[in-house]
């Protein structure tokens, strides 16, 4: 295990190049045990870039990401799921025929032990074989992962409790943003990464995905956040990370970050200026 | 022919030939992100309308090329109007089913016409040959070539200096953002469409010119190599495909001077597996690229599947299995069995295409592994019948997986292109092996099934036999379904990127898949074996494999019941109206097309 105080997540120098456009440029970020970190910046600003470098969809062309002291730097997705890192994508990618359920179990497959034994080459048969022959260790697996669902889906209040069964394409896109965020707590993660969890969703609806965030943080849980939304990273977030054209132009806590005059130039004074309206019109 | 110069020479030429194929399915992959399997189809129709001007029409060669190319064009732009375009806003699969089933309209209305005999195909040009220094060149290689580079010349100046030519780059580019800015993305289609088809038509009855023969086996072979010289290239490179189909052309040049004739297709098909391995992406770019977004669209039509009862299908097995006992005719029941044979097949398509979105163009394949391993098993070692089919499926489900692998990595379309190149490379292992296999003599004798001692001769022990191992097949498959290895696979094929960033390895599942369903389709094969007695390597061949896949989406993607049901339909319809074999195929396609247009998740809806 790390030392306590070491950092869980650290980037050093993150770059990813396409073609001549620097997406993510020389990124350093630490994110501590139990620590809420947002990232804001423009539409293009490489945010979502920076998440796929993390999550091993797509490889740095430079510099270093290390998860509990340990280089994982490249590595496949897979991998890293399985270290217990958690995201939800941009455009909300839910399996669109699969239930409710089956698309939060999906989240718990790392979990998987009894119908996955560890074992090299024969592993997957043995995987094929206990599927269909279920023994009762495997039947008992599946059951408890499917109350543990119900729990998390509970966790949405009547959202989607009584949708279970349906299939995600059927689902409103606030109620698919709502599995993606379910299907990421059933990995138990140890580092989670929301790509704008209340995007389209209305006030009602982004109030109460701020108080669940809230209240993963309460519980420890390590978050990386994207957001749009000024009022709920400033509420949320212990410190801000602010990216423009790939660079980290600003860090720190929230108040100090949105008078910054250089991240106001990077949102043309139009974002931070008409939240600051509205909230003091509030 | 002997020296190296004169194989290069082959091969460039022969090379020339690929890049007309290739170009328009680079033009084609640019715009629409499709890989249209109808190409050969066009090549085929673009040689046989060659040989009515040429033999019929006795129009002098310019005339002959130009008529050849416009009525290319013309089945071009029907292709894109009626197949393709009302295609545009459905899910990813359809568009590729809907070439799938254009091809085979095409190729069998052109065999139809013009019977599957080969015809000669004279070329018009004077038969001599020039000195170039080791080796010669004729006047039809010389037209070749020449075709081939004014077409890239025509080409670069149509996508370089046109208005049109600059909406196609753009499109390529940007779908979306060409749409925005008033480009118009039909017109667009139409023109890429119209060009690659003329491309293709040219390109087919020049071959045929070349080798002076022509036969509806030409588009398949066409298409093949063209995706081939596509992929190698990088697909979507214009310029790549030029350059992969040189490369394709010398290649299976080369190979043939080491090897002999009977090796050209196994030289291709290695090129394409060796690429698709090292660079996924083709020569010309990175393996390391991010995957290609948005991929936003699902892969499947989103369905609710028809909810059938447990008792009506209770009902319905103990009403099959009843049937012998009732005066039925042996030809009822002869059609059945081959109804629960193709169930089988289905199962494994059903699976394998609809659960895990891999559609697979090669099944046959596997049937002919469990038959030759099977039959071989039984005849050679004298390995009880029962057992021999259960090693046939079992060497279908450890060899088919194998033989896949490489194309677990890719999405969608390659996997299409792997599995049918893969199925002809079994087919041409079939027939070089012949230590092994027996060659094109194939095997005779295969004993009778036979289960703890008994033969089952008569036909209703054959029915019950058939019968019984499919419902095991179809439980176990519904078992597996329902186990957490149908979540995954499904979720692989709805967002494999969003199954990875779950912890789903896409090898590890893909796999899975393809031994469970590698093992029905070799027992399939293995028991069809032991009732035709006699197998060679053309007894399970594409039509078996084109048969399936539209049962496959006549019952509904991954629905285990449907794919049954839509065997029962698809053998049990063209018996009941006596249609003859020769229309089948085409009834078959015509079935494909207007599922895919008015009802793509099929009778029973997808899983």
């Amino acid at each position: 295990m790390a030392d306590q105080h070491a950092p869980m997540l650290s980037l050093r120098g993150l770059t990813r190049r396409f073609g001549g456009l620097t997406a993510v440029d020389a990124i350093d970020l630490d994110l501590g045990k139990g620590e809420l970190i947002s990232i804001i910046g423009p539409n293009g600003a490489g945010k979502t870039t920076l998440f796929n470098l993390v999550t091993g969809l797509d490889r740095p062309d430079d510099g270093a990401v290390r998860f509990e002291g340990q280089d994982i730097t490249g590595l496949s997705p897979e991998r890293l799921a399985a270290e217990g890192i958690a995201r939800t994508f941009q455009l909300g990618r839910v399996f669109g025929n699969l239930s409710v359920m089956d698309n939060v179990l999906i989240g718990a497959h790392t979990r998987l032990r009894a119908v996955k034994p560890a074992m090299a080459v024969i592993g997957p048969l043995l995987e094929l074989g206990l599927a269909l022959l279920r023994p009762a260790g495997v039947r008992a697996e599946e059951e408890r992962l499917r109350e543990e669902v119900k729990a998390i889906l509970a966790r949405f209040g009547e959202r989607l409790l009584p949708r279970i069964d349906q299939p995600a394409y059927s689902l409103s896109y606030a109620n698919r943003r709502r599995v993606e965020i379910a299907r990421a707590l059933a990995l138990k993660p140890r580092l989670l990464l929301l790509d704008e969890p209340t995007a389209g969703m209305n006030p009602t609806e982004t109030a109460e995905m701020q108080a669940l965030v809230a209240e993963l943080k309460a519980e420890g849980l390590t978050i990386l956040l994207i957001e749009h939304k000024l009022e709920m990273v400033m509420r949320l977030s212990d410190r801000v990370i602010v990216m423009d054209e790939g660079r980290k132009i600003a860090e720190g806590p929230g108040e100090e970050v949105r008078t910054d005059p250089k991240v106001i130039e990077a949102y043309l004074g139009h974002g931070l200026s008409g939240t600051t309206e509205q909230e003091s019109a509030a | 022919m002997s020296s190296w110069l004169d194989y290069t020479i082959n091969g460039l030429i022969v090379g020339n030939v690929y890049a007309l194929v290739a170009v328009g399915l680079a033009l084609i992959f640019g715009v629409s992100r499709l890989i249209n399997f109808a190409q050969g189809s066009i090549y085929l129709v673009g040689a046989y309308i060659g040989w009515v001007a040429v033999v019929r029409l006795h129009t002098p060669l310019p005339l002959t090329i130009i008529v050849v190319a416009a009525a290319a064009a013309v089945v071009g732009l029907i292709i894109e109007r009626f197949g393709l375009r009302p295609l545009q806003n459905s899910v990813r699969i359809a568009p590729l089913l809907a070439t799938i089933g254009i091809s085979f309209v095409l190729d069998q209305l052109v065999m139809l016409t013009f019977s599957p005999n080969p015809r000669a195909l004279p070329s018009q040009l004077p038969d001599v040959r020039f000195q170039l220094g080791g080796g010669t060149i004729g006047p039809l290689d010389l037209l070749i070539a020449g075709v081939g580079l004014t077409s890239a010349l025509l080409l670069f100046v149509f996508l370089r200096y046109t208005k049109l030519g600059w909406a196609v780059r753009a499109t390529a580019q940007d779908r979306d953002a060409a749409m925005q800015m008033g480009v118009d993305v039909n017109r667009v289609n139409q023109a890429v469409f119209g060009i690659a088809a003329a491309l293709g038509g040219v390109s087919g009855m020049l071959v045929g010119m070349y080798y002076n023969q022509i036969d509806t086996a030409m588009s398949l072979q066409a298409t093949l190599k063209g995706v081939v010289a596509e992929v190698v290239g990088g697909a979507g490179n214009v310029p790549g495909a030029v350059i992969g189909s040189l490369l394709l052309g010398l290649v299976e040049s080369y190979g043939v001077a080491i090897l002999g004739t009977s090796y050209r297709n196994l030289f291709a098909f290695l090129l394409l597996v060796v690429v698709l391995v090292l660079r996924p992406n083709g020569l010309f770019v990175s393996a390391r690229q991010a995957p290609p977004e948005p991929l936003t669209g699902t892969f499947v039509a989103p369905s609710r599947p028809v909810h059938i009862p447990r008792l009506v299908l209770l009902v319905a097995v103990a009403g099959f299995a009843l049937l012998p006992l009732f005066p039925v005719s042996f030809y009822v029941l002869q059609t059945l069995i081959n109804a629960w044979l193709l169930g089988m097949l289905a199962l494994s398509l059903t699976l394998v295409a609809g659960t895990m979105g891999q559609v697979s163009l090669g099944h046959a394949a596997l049937l002919a592994i469990g038959a030759y391993t099977s039959a071989l098993l039984s005849l050679t070692l004298a390995v009880p019948t029962g057992l021999a089919v259960i090693g046939g499926g079992l060497m279908s489900a450890a060899l088919g997986t194998l033989l896949i692998s490489p194309s677990f990595r890719l999405r969608g379309h390659y996997v299409s292109i792997a599995t049918l190149a893969i199925g002809e490379i079994v087919s041409l292992v079939i027939l070089n092996w012949e230590s092994v296999t027996r060659g094109p003599i194939g095997i005779s004798g295969i004993p009778p099934l036979s289960l703890f001692g008994y033969d089952l001769i008569s036909p209703s022990s054959v029915y019950w036999f058939s019968l019984a191992v499919m419902v095991v097949l179809a439980l176990l498959q519904g078992r597996l379904l329902s186990s957490h290895l149908g979540r995954s696979f499904r979720a692989i094929r709805d967002d494999d990127i969003a199954a990875r960033a779950y912890g789903l390895s896409l090898n590890r599942y893909k796999s899975l898949a393809f031994i469970f369903g590698g093992f029905a389709a070799g027992i399939s094969g293995g028991i069809a074996a032991h009732l035709y007695s006699y197998i060679n390597h053309e007894t399970f061949n594409t039509q078996q494999s084109i048969l399936a896949l539209t049962v496959v989406i006549l019952g509904g993607l991954g629905n285990v019941v449907g794919a049954i049901a839509g065997s029962v339909a698809l053998v049990g319809l063209p018996e009941l109206f006596r249609i003859a074999a020769e229309y089948r195929i085409l009834i078959y396609g015509i079935v494909l097309l207007l599922l895919v247009r008015f009802r793509p998740q099929g009778l029973l809806g997808t899983i």
